[in-house]
């Protein structure tokens, strides 16, 4: 039984525009890149090259179709990490203490040379977030590239998580959800970004932003299209008179 | 709380050297992280002007294509049969002497007997250079299978398409429509685009009949029954034509709209359009009512203009377009049936159109000159932008549907304008500006000019003094008189065929035709081993040059192994497919960031070797000796025109841009630069390229082109008419009959659409099978990425809803599908946001047992499967004893989308894998390790 901190300083999150995310896994890839090279140990592949190939990724892209009442079908990529809950199960049910969360900005960890292996975490967690390494028996998980943001071997402009350094379409933020004149944090209120499961009670400090209706089908520019002939010959005359005004 | 001390600040890499991706053919710049000489990590370059600093999946996983077990590991020989995957490996030396042995004596004897073709080559202005050199006609790369559509129907129309040629202007669009899109071409750059417009509030239209990626993050998606792209756009020109909302100033300023059409019946130029006796183009002066040259300074072209000269009355082009357009066949509820959208839904669309391009049009404060000599203090903009590339052009009728898609963005008058459709230098250039078709062999010299072009009439066809096709592919003949990018996917056949002729050698670079880059995979794979009665292979000789272990290798005789990416030099050229933005010029190269451990060799850099022991021109020296000792010797020293070499970027000392001498350090300084090198385009010449004065001035000095060339937009395509008339009995060069009342049909110098579910058997096969390439998997040369396969290891058969409950289709379930040419069995899925007459799958997931070092229980090998089975590079019999080609009767683009099936539930297959299952090849680079840990750090 792990202690969660009773404040912190910064809570250090995402923000993710299911309105602009166009499921290209360029986040998932970058992430596993960085993180394979970074934190801990390597994120590992078992049979890289055979039969159901399963490796450790840190973020996966999901994809849902959605069937609204009226109109097509839509469909909804759906990017999913550790959202650094402010009641993060995960750590509370850690038996060694190797899951814990930072105080000075919130980022939820594993500490590797603490971590057993038993997986309770993984089951506590109601986001299916983390990922047991199968090569190194440790408890994979976001890091939110603690070994990036506050990195000062790293251009000032590069202090972000890889994926959002990475997503071409811009539907990655990452700032202090904490700070309510934070860019992350207008956006949330702008865009009326929510939380994931919220019935689950962990608090997720990552924030979703909802996809803008779409489909929608109100006809209020028909006059526009009134006709300035039917035929060829009427044509020709509006032509001419509409040339004389030019 | 005690809480662990953590390193918030580890070194992240020894270096960072810059160098340009090749995970697709996007082409972005990349940060690669050494340590210890080895690659580390791959992140997007922040300043390279094509992806700013954003990567997608494919090109952070660059790590695991570089160290792929499949890379080949030295040259090869064949030892078994063709197929067998036997080789033993060889040096380089008996490599090229096996090569000389072969090529030799075909290129002293009869050079068209070489056919060298070259992929998805990004190096075409070099190969096609070796290849002119050789003296065979027989060259090109994949644009005939890929989108040779688009790219034509935009030169041809208004100098340039998309992605390379240009883009929407992202930052100041209101409206994008995108129709299609294959989610790896440019793809970076939309996303980015995507992203900006969404961030502003703007629509994104998604014109695609299946609702994924792009299309899901489109305010409004519009389903369509593929292959009618062409009818819904002209409804819409129709409905924009009726309400008179069409841009009327710059159809009369810009475009032939105001040109005269010869309407004499009699005349051998009937439908040619009017010449003055300089040769210029003529139009009516609305001044003074008389004709003029279209150029003349202060003429104002009348759109409405027509001359009546000895009782015959010629009419201007836009008359013809008036009288087209209105016609009541293009009426939406004329379409909606065939297209699958309502009438209401394409007026609603046409009015947004309308509303977006005149009432909400924006200005740029600018002064620049036209071409005309007048002044202008504004650029105005109709803030609409359309981005299509491959999903209207691969059918029969895509050429005449690019074509209908350039014109509807020209009568809104968005193109070259602020929120419209922007071009990238060295784009826009006029049709005329490109070179023509050359095919003229002679034993032992030299072709008489550049392979590929673009024909404007008859007398530039590529055809023997007999009339019979001088190409192996059959390009620039009448069966598909303007195919400017040659016709890769008919050379096999053709050559198993002995039709037109038979060859020698097949030389072939980055093309998997023995899998997912032909048409009728299990008959290629047939022709490929082929043998005449004697027992030889039909194809006498096959080298092949690729970087793993394709499908295709064990189809080779010998085996020249490529480079990774990133062992490699390369120049991005403007003389190529260039990496411009609207607002840049620019260009970029490859470097060995990392230096092979393998016995293998960048192509270019073997084919330098092998022109300068074959002598060929343009390779050797006066002396006879090896001109580029390697590809980066040719990038730095070729000199194309004088002052004009392969890169344009810190020529002469280093502080020339565009034109200068030849400059030693120039790698160095790309290197030093982050390898690219970037201008940006002025402000006064940022739009109006093709008439703007400022622009034209400052592209002949960056070297583009050696005078400046303003054009029209060709609304009206003359060469087209041509080739029409010439079917209608003028001229000396006639096509065959059985081709006459096609070409008159087809060749109209109007954008038309035609529908092509009779020759595909529609009637009997009701559905639509499509592929897709996924933006996390590269279609060509991926497949095996240990990372890419985690996300997209297998490709079910996506299958809407209507289709699925008719067949009371369950999860887990396996359909037979079957066309007029194939069966396959494959696993189904079901999706609901897809188009219900349509099937899809993800292409070129399926892979061949013992290709590409995968296990054999691999998925891709199991389940995977390919729909190119289906598909035949003819169309079924029509009865008229005749086999038509499937492919566009103008460009001769793979009709691969024309694809009609039946869908029905099958029992699983006894061993559950996909049918065909096409027997293992041996892999001749062994397979790849159980499990990676990858990690060079502590």
């Amino acid at each position: 039984m792990t202690q969660l901190p009773a404040h912190t300083e910064k809570k250090l999150g995402l923000v993710i525009d299911l309105d602009t995310c166009v499921g290209c896994h360029a986040c998932v890839v970058s992430c596993k890149g960085w993180n394979t090279e970074n934190y801990g140990a390597a994120l590992s592949d078992q049979n890289a090259y055979g039969k159901d190939p399963s490796g450790t990724f840190l973020n996966r892209v999901h994809s849902y179709e959605v069937q609204p009442d009226q109109g097509a079908a839509q469909t909804i990529h759906f990017p999913k990490s550790c959202l650094h809950c402010e009641d993060a199960p995960c750590v509370t049910v850690c038996p060694t203490g190797a899951s814990y969360k930072r105080v000075e900005d919130g980022i939820v960890l594993v500490n590797e040379s603490d971590c057993i292996g038993c997986g309770l975490c993984a089951w506590a967690c109601p986001y299916g977030a983390r990922e047991l390494d199968q090569a190194e028996g440790v408890m994979k998980k976001c890091t939110l590239c603690v070994d990036r943001i506050y990195n000062e071997n790293l251009p000032e402009e590069d202090r972000q998580p890889a994926c959002v350094r990475t997503c071409p379409a811009g539907a990655r933020h990452f700032g202090d959800l904490g700070d309510e004149t934070s860019d992350v944090s207008k956006l949330v209120k702008e865009r009326g970004g929510f939380d994931l499961m919220p019935e689950q009670g962990t608090k997720p400090v990552n924030k979703y932003l909802p996809p803008r209706p779409k489909d929608e089908q109100i006809d209020i520019l028909a006059p526009l299209l009134e006709p300035v002939a039917a035929e060829p010959k009427g044509f020709l005359g509006w032509l001419d008179k509409t040339l004389e005004k030019l | 709380m005690n809480q662990p001390v953590i390193n918030l600040s580890p070194k992240v890499s020894d270096e960072v050297r810059k160098t340009t991706c090749y995970m697709c053919a996007c082409r972005c710049g990349i940060n690669v992280h050494m340590k210890d000489g080895k690659v580390a990590y791959i992140e997007g370059n922040k300043d390279h002007p094509v992806n700013q600093g954003v990567l997608c999946a494919k090109g952070s996983a660059g790590i695991m294509q570089h160290n792929a077990p499949s890379r080949l590991k030295a040259p090869m020989k064949r030892t078994g049969p063709r197929g067998s995957g036997e080789f033993e490996e060889i040096t380089w030396e008996e490599a090229y002497d096996i090569a000389v042995g072969i090529l030799e004596p075909v290129r002293r004897d009869n050079p068209e007997k070489l056919a060298f073709f070259t992929g998805r080559d990004q190096s075409q202005s070099f190969t096609s250079l070796w290849a002119q050199g050789f003296g065979t006609p027989n060259y090109a790369a994949h644009g005939g299978f890929c989108s040779v559509n688009m790219a034509a129907a935009g030169i041809y129309t208004m100098g340039g398409a998309f992605w390379e040629f240009g883009q929407p202007d992202w930052d100041r669009t209101k409206m994008v429509m995108i129709f299609g899109v294959a989610e790896d071409h440019d793809s970076n750059p939309i996303k980015m685009g995507l992203g900006k417009v969404k961030a502003r509030g703007a629509k994104v239209y998604g014109v695609n009949p299946i609702r994924s990626g792009y299309n899901a993050v489109a305010d409004e998606w519009v389903g369509i029954t593929p292959g009618t792209d062409g009818l819904f756009i002209l409804s819409l020109v129709h409905e924009l034509f009726k309400a008179g909302k069409i841009d009327l100033h710059y159809l009369a300023q810009w475009t032939n709209a105001p040109v005269l059409v010869n309407g004499d019946e009699k005349s051998e130029d009937f439908g040619l359009l009017m010449r003055d006796k300089d040769n210029k183009l003529m139009v009516i002066d609305r001044t003074t009512g008389k004709p003029a040259a279209f150029d003349k300074k202060g003429v104002k072209p009348d759109l409405a203009g027509s001359q009546r000269v000895k009782g015959v009355t010629h009419r201007s082009v836009f008359q013809h377009m008036a009288e087209k357009y209105l016609d009541p066949q293009y009426a939406p509820e004329a379409v909606a049936e065939k297209t699958g959208i309502t009438a209401e839904r394409i007026k609603r669309i046409a009015a947004e159109l309308a509303d977006v391009a005149f009432n909400q049009a924006i200005e740029v404060k600018q002064e620049w000159t036209d071409f005309r000599g007048e002044t202008h203090d504004k650029f105005v903009g109709r803030p609409v932008s359309f981005h299509s590339m491959r999903g209207i052009s691969a059918h029969a009728n895509g050429f005449q549907t690019c074509r209908a898609l350039h014109m509807l963005q020209i009568i809104l008058g968005t193109v070259e304008t602020p929120g419209g459709m922007r071009f990238k230098p060295p784009y826009p250039k006029p049709p005329e500006a490109h070179p023509k078709p050359h095919c003229k062999v002679t034993p032992g010299q030299a072709l008489d000019g550049p392979h590929l072009g673009f024909t404007h009439g008859p007398d530039d066809l590529a055809l023997k003094e007999d009339g019979s096709p001088a190409r192996i592919d059959k390009a620039f003949t009448w069966e598909n008189p303007m195919s400017s990018h040659g016709m890769m996917h008919m050379v096999i056949s053709n050559a198993h065929a002995g039709v037109p002729y038979k060859i020698d050698t097949l030389f072939m670079y980055m093309a998997n035709m023995s899998w997912n880059s032909s048409m009728n995979t299990r008959g290629v794979i047939d022709m490929l081993t082929d043998k005449d009665e004697n027992g030889d292979y039909v194809i006498p000789n096959i080298i092949y040059s690729d970087a793993y272990s394709s499908e295709m290798v064990s189809y080779a005789d010998l085996i020249l192994p490529d480079t990774t990416y990133l062992e490699r030099h390369d120049c991005i050229s403007l003389l190529d497919r260039p990496i411009c933005e609207a607002d840049a010029v620019a260009d970029a190269i490859r470097w060995p960031v990392v230096e092979p451990d393998r016995d293998v060799k960048g192509f270019q850099s073997a084919l330098c070797d092998l022109g300068g022991r074959l002598g060929l021109p343009g390779f050797v020296n006066e002396d006879g000796s090896q001109k580029y000792q390697d590809y980066a010797d040719y990038i730095t020293n070729h000199i194309r025109r004088p002052g004009v070499g392969p890169l344009a970027g810190f020529r002469g000392n280093g502080d020339e841009h565009g034109r200068g001498e030849s400059n030693p350090g120039q790698l160095d300084a790309y290197i030093e630069n982050g390898g690219f090198w970037m201008e940006h385009v002025p402000e006064d010449a940022a739009f109006f390229k093709p008439w703007n004065m400022n622009y034209q001035d400052w592209a002949v000095k960056k070297s583009f082109f050696d005078k400046p060339m303003p054009y029209l937009f060709n609304l009206y395509v003359e060469p087209m008419r041509k080739f029409q008339l010439a079917a209608e009995g003028y001229g000396t060069r006639q096509p065959p009959d059985h081709l006459r009342e096609r070409i008159k049909a087809t060749m109209d110098p109007l954008p038309i659409w035609y529908s092509n579910e009779d020759e595909n058997k529609a009637d009997e096969y009701p559905v639509t099978a499509l592929t897709q390439r996924p933006m996390a998997m590269y279609h060509s040369w991926g497949s095996q990425n240990a990372w890419l396969r985690q996300i997209h290891g297998h490709n079910p058969l996506y299958v809407p809803t209507k289709i699925w409950e008719e067949n009371n289709f369950k999860e887990g379930d396996w359909a037979k599908v079957t066309s007029p040419h194939g069966e396959i069995t494959v696993p189904v899925a079901h999706q609901a946001a897809l188009n219900e007459n349509t099937i899809w799958t993800w292409n070129a997931i399926g892979k061949r047992k013992g290709a590409w070092a995968l296990e054999d229980d691999a998925p891709e090998t199991t389940k995977g499967f390919l729909l190119n089975h289906l598909i035949h590079e003819l169309l079924p019999p029509k009865g008229d004893g005749l086999r038509w080609s499937n492919s566009d009767p103008i460009t001769g683009q793979a009709a691969w989308f024309d694809l009609k099936v039946r869908v029905t539930r099958a029992d699983a297959p006894a061993d559950t894998q996909s049918q065909p299952n096409i027997p293992a090849q041996k892999s001749p680079v062994g397979k790849g390790p159980e499990n990676l840990t990858w990690k060079l750090g502590k």
